[in-house]
């Protein structure tokens, strides 16, 4: 091994521990707010770069179809809910606001596909189709069980996980995609030569990972999630609602996975279940964090990054092994270096 | 939901009432979700355009997906067996679900034409002796590879496997073959199908210089070290092993496959052999069969589509021993297809004995070039 490998060794966990951050961040976002380990979170990666390469072929991707039934799945269950409380004059408020934007979105989505849009706009669209599937999944899946143990949860979520990596074979097919780059720039420093598509992923999860920092510390929005993180019971004592704040935590997590998927899908071949495995090195980095420290969380995303990529080259055969084995001497050190206290059920 | 098991039971015993005659029942379990999905969903399309009726007889077919998960693959064989009662089975697509069901098929004594390769091994074992292999075996590919190596002075090789059955099996036969022709090779890498990056490996890879580097993974897969091989600067040639030989690897590899060979079966490029190369004829049957229903040509969908070929030969030998439905029928089956002499197919001539129970020899094999996101046929083997 010589410098410059080591150089490119680096640049490249860099590249996945960047990804591996960004969804640290939702994990752990989603499980403070709503004690929901949230399996599916790398099908949002894949979902994102799936749809894309689709709208770039200029078909109709089927994550459209996901997100119409789900709206009419969350319609459904909020029409019952409604009328078993006796609040059926909200009905038709609640329905417009359940099936209107997903309804809209497909529309626009018919009409724009074909046109073979610039790129800034696919992405758009992408995001457009991908991000109020969080919020979707949240209201039929989770927010029936809001109150269950975070077990309950995880089974939920191990579910949602199997029907979504089902659904992406119905609609994409078995085979990868590897979409164009944003750019086909070339930084060269010395003997190393950095990708324009990489240093896009820097500049995004840096600038995201900063824009989070200001979205949980300066708006109400932010400070009101991590109140709910914080202490449930007490945050609704002030008025602050779990529904909501569930709402707009799979809203972030959504918008979160969705852009990994963009970001990535130039850098490597994505396949409808490639999520998974990335959003569970997503996950190692956010137990390093203890699920709670989003600085520590992105220590471990680097972590895990630079040990793959090192390990890919030494051991190639046992690269995953040696990722997840780490997690055995995270989870002794935390469990041993931390204070305990149970969770009231 | 007890109701509607039941109805789902009632229809089931049905189902398999009807298929009890006296007609022949191709029992069909392959992988068209989960792993193998691109293979198995291809060989599901060919299933569809196979025979309805051979010598006078009626077919019917039970198709079953196994998820590509062994388990449900043994079931999947059992209700085969059992319900459907089966004469014949095809599939499974992957080499794991394959040796799964192995002991299940020999306890019953029905013969069992698999789309993955031979693992290796002995046909004359009383377990393998009802197991016929689809796919050419690994040595025909390697035979093929050796060849050209020697035809452009290629001296020394890296590979980068795919780690799974599949290249742990291209990977044996490399090195048999290697040692034989005293091609030295470097260095072994290996990555995961799902990968996010194989920057490493191909660095390692590089290293030495190699005359070559060669890929051996299925499918998309393929194209993950291909392109960052590229990317990387690497200026040998890059040879892939066969099982990435599909449209969906040309669009997802793009620009960088362009000059790499490809090892692959004559079915993909049919169009340039000459006239009278055997199994050419054959070989445009199935393209224009297929492509006329389910768009680009597919080598496991020939696959799938030559075991049925070999199974219509057989079968009227068999008729002339017993009835169809029968333990007698199933092991006159067994033995005629065995005995297939010669039989041109899509891509091949199939000559089975004893101890070879796949019956591809080097004309089933060809090296393509990628040029202008096609195949070009590179070479081919001498015939008469």
């Amino acid at each position: 091994m010589d410098f410059s490998i080591l150089l490119i060794l680096s640049q490249d966990a860099v590249t996945n521990s960047a990804i591996y951050a960004l969804l640290a961040m939702a994990l752990i976002l989603v499980f403070g707010v709503t004690r929901v380990v949230f399996i599916p979170q790398g099908e949002f990666v894949s979902y994102g770069a799936l749809t894309i390469a689709s709208l770039q072929l200029g078909a109709i991707p089927g994550t459209v179809w996901l997100l119409i039934i789900l709206a009419c799945l969350a319609a459904v269950m909020e029409t019952a809910r409604l009328l078993s409380s006796g609040a059926g004059r909200q009905l038709p408020k609640a329905l417009v606001v359940t099936l209107g934007p997903p309804l809209a979105i497909a529309a626009l989505v018919k009409l724009c596909a074909p046109l073979h849009l610039p790129l800034g706009w696919q992405v758009l669209l992408t995001m457009l189709i991908v991000i109020p599937m969080g919020p979707l999944i949240y209201r039929v899946a989770f927010r029936p069980l809001a109150d269950a143990s975070p077990l309950v949860l995880l089974i939920a979520a191990v579910a949602v996980h199997f029907v979504l990596v089902g659904l992406g074979l119905l609609f994409f097919g078995a085979e990868g995609v590897r979409t164009p780059p944003f750019s086909d720039a070339q930084l060269t420093i010395g003997t190393l030569a950095v990708s324009g598509q990489s240093l896009c992923v820097y500049a995004t999860s840096f600038l995201f990972l900063a824009l989070l920092a200001w979205f949980f510390n300066k708006t109400l929005y932010g400070k009101a999630l991590r109140a709910v993180a914080f202490n449930r019971n007490g945050a609704r004592l002030v008025g602050i609602s779990p529904h909501l704040s569930g709402t707009v935590t799979f809203a972030l997590a959504s918008f979160i996975g969705c852009l990994s998927g963009i970001l990535i899908g130039p850098i490597t071949t994505i396949y409808y279940d490639s999520g998974f495995l990335i959003g569970l090195k997503g996950f190692v980095g956010a137990i390093v964090g203890g699920l709670a420290s989003y600085p520590l969380a992105a220590a471990g995303a680097l972590m895990v990054g630079f040990s793959e990529s090192f390990s890919s080259f030494w051991l190639s055969g046992y690269k995953d092994v040696v990722v997840f084995t780490m997690i055995i001497p995270v989870l002794l050190w935390r469990s041993l270096s931390s204070v305990h206290y149970e969770e009231e059920e | 939901m007890k109701k509607v098991m039941a109805g789902i039971s009632i229809v089931a015993v049905l189902a398999a009432g009807t298929v009890a005659q006296a007609d022949i029942t191709i029992g069909v379990n392959l992988g068209s979700t989960g792993p193998a999905a691109s293979l198995g969903i291809a060989e599901k399309n060919a299933i569809t355009l196979g025979p309805t009726v051979i010598a006078g007889q009626k077919v019917n077919y039970v198709v079953y997906d196994d998820a590509t998960d062994t388990t449900n693959a043994v079931q999947n064989v059992k209700r085969l067996i059992t319900e459907a009662k089966a004469d014949v089975l095809i599939g499974p697509t992957s080499s794991p679900t394959s040796k799964a069901v192995i002991d299940t098929v020999a306890e019953s004594k029905t013969p069992m034409y698999q789309l993955s390769p031979n693992p290796g091994g002995s046909y004359d074992d009383p377990k393998r002796r009802w197991i016929f292999n689809a796919p050419p075996s690994e040595d025909v590919y390697a035979a093929a590879l050796f060849k050209h190596f020697a035809k452009k002075g290629v001296k020394t090789v890296s590979i980068i496997a795919v780690d799974d059955a599949y290249g742990e099996n291209c990977v044996a036969a490399f090195k048999r073959f290697a040692e034989k022709t005293g091609i030295k090779t470097l260095t072994i890498e290996k990555y995961k199908r799902s990968d996010t990056s194989a920057t490493a490996q191909v660095l390692k890879a590089m290293q030495g210089n190699p005359d070559a580097v060669y890929i051996a993974a299925a499918g998309t897969p393929g194209a993950l070290p291909h392109v960052a091989l590229v990317e990387r600067g690497y200026k040998g040639k890059i040879y892939q092993s066969g099982g990435s030989a599909n449209a969906e690897f040309l669009r997802v590899g793009g620009k960088a496959l362009e000059g790499s060979y490809m090892l692959a079966s004559p079915v993909l490029a049919a169009e340039q052999f000459p006239d009278s190369y055997p199994g050419k004829k054959e070989a445009l049957e199935f393209v224009k069969a297929y492509e006329a229903k389910f768009g680009t040509r597919n080598f496991f969908g020939s696959l799938a589509w030559n075991a049925l070929k070999v199974v219509e030969a057989a079968v009227p030998k068999a008729l002339k021993v017993a009835k169809p439905g029968t333990e007698q029928f199933r092991a006159a089956l067994r033995d005629a297809i065995e005995s297939t002499k010669g039989l041109k197919v899509a891509g091949a001539v199939i000559t089975m004995t004893k101890a070879d129970h796949t019956g591809i020899n080097d004309l089933g094999m060809c090296l393509l070039r990628v040029e202008n996101g096609t195949w070009k046929l590179e070479d081919h083997a001498d015939f008469k």
